[in-house]
């Protein structure tokens, strides 16, 4: 227990996917200007990393593994990513109305977002089991979803702040998620002191 | 004639014009992750840029047989397939690259400039344009990485290439920290505005500029809109 704590923790503050392993800088950088969709985003972002990972695990345990076709694991792992979120906007298109409305128009865009296929991959390669992958799914998408929350409520005050011309629009937002980033050193050894 | 024109603007234009990383921000996940070392930045330069031509030629060759409601998963498997290929040739010749690459190697597949190029050149153009177009796109990239390892490595390191400063350069460990990325890369976008006198018509950040708006086409244009009505 003590140790999916730890993992579950260190994934949302000290290995912060967004702000120390840069995956998914796309969304954070894109979609971060309104907390609204920043919410929107990162709810399903968390989701697509849970279920990605609950889905990859076994299959490259018990089917890639034995038949030592570790090799084809990008292949497959992007494959089922992308099935599995074309599979869930139908479905929830079609069964969940209103859970569409709110996130339906961030899944199209969570294919490609590399915190997906990041995740699925350090899972295999971490050599975690089936729990520790999910829990550490489950940290990585509430540590994208802190840092994106977070980093909405700082744009909008950077964006009406009064900034030299080159540093207008990205290189002001940039500066701020340095900021951010360095922010979250300060949770360096938090998570093993507040366990051990 | 004309075919041969166009291969040297498709070629061009990804080097400074519409550099992929300094003008379009694409692919900033490998910009900001793997640039502490200029080796890092030149090696994954060169790996995506491998990938992106092959896919870009092979993209080309298949662009009438592949169905357009399921491109998107098609390009995607034969990216996957090319960047499985590359890191294999680096597992076993450059190993210290593969692991100072590490999970990022693999995340050359969702890398957004590959599959933008797909989407928006190679689907659409001959192969030898395609080729040009790869070609140009990825050595764009390239710069741009070794531009910001080499910035980083020189801060944070103390060293370019490896190759040492001496002691008397104290190495600046912000640099090489993961804030350091972002802020190094805030700086040479600033300075890039700077040089262009401001020339280049950047995209407002959002759906538009979203790099995904590539693949999910006009839909972007759509979730945009369909965003902003849920905000109001």
């Amino acid at each position: 227990m003590k140790e999916l704590m730890v993992i579950l923790f260190s994934a949302i503050l000290t290995q912060n996917f967004v702000l120390s392993k840069f995956m998914g800088i796309c969304p954070f950088l894109g979609v971060s200007k309104k907390m609204n969709s920043a919410v929107g985003m990162s709810a399903a972002v968390t989701f697509v990393m849970v279920a990605a990972s609950a889905i990859t695990w076994p299959i490259y345990t018990y089917l890639l593994a034995p038949f030592s076709l570790e090799y084809l694991s990008k292949v497959v792992f992007i494959l089922i990513i992308a099935l599995f979120v074309q599979l869930v906007e139908i479905l929830i298109k079609k069964y969940a109305k209103s859970l569409y409305n709110a996130l339906g128009v961030y899944l199209p865009l969570i294919t490609t977002n590399c915190a997906v296929l990041g995740v699925t991959i350090l899972n295999v390669e971490d050599q975690l089991t089936f729990l520790q992958a999910v829990i550490n799914a489950l940290g990585g998408g509430l540590g994208f979803a802190l840092a994106l929350v977070i980093f909405a409520g700082v744009r909008e005050r950077v964006d009406a702040a009064d900034v030299p011309k080159a540093f207008k629009g990205i290189p002001s937002t940039l500066v701020a998620a340095s900021i951010v980033s360095m922010s979250f050193l300060g949770f360096n050894g938090i998570v093993e002191a507040i366990f051990q | 004639m004309k075919e041969k024109v166009s291969c040297l603007a498709a070629f061009t234009k990804g080097l400074i014009k519409e550099n992929p990383v300094l003008v379009m921000l694409l692919g900033t996940c490998p910009t900001l992750a793997i640039t502490t070392m200029a080796v890092n930045g030149l090696g994954m330069g060169l790996a995506t840029t491998f990938v992106l031509v092959c896919s870009n030629v092979v993209i080309s060759l298949l662009k009438n047989y592949i169905p357009k409601q399921v491109r998107l998963p098609s390009f995607i498997v034969i990216i996957a397939g090319f960047v499985t290929f590359v890191s294999f040739i680096l597992q076993s010749f450059l190993p210290d690259l593969y692991s100072a690459l590490g999970v990022f190697l693999s995340l050359i597949t969702v890398n957004c400039i590959i599959l933008g190029r797909a989407e928006m050149f190679a689907s659409k153009n001959g192969v030898a344009a395609s080729l040009m177009d790869g070609l140009g796109m990825g050595l764009g990239f390239t710069g741009a990485l070794l531009i910001m390892s080499i910035i980083r490595e020189a801060l944070g390191l103390g060293s370019v290439f490896g190759l040492s400063f001496g002691s008397w350069f104290e190495p600046i460990g912000f640099f090489v920290m993961p804030a350091g990325g972002f802020f190094v890369f805030g700086m040479v976008i600033a300075l890039v505005n700077v040089l262009t006198r401001y020339q280049i018509s950047r995209k407002k950040i959002g759906c538009a500029s979203c790099p995904h708006a590539a693949a999910c086409g006009g839909e972007a244009v759509a979730c945009e809109a369909e965003a902003e009505k849920e905000g109001a």
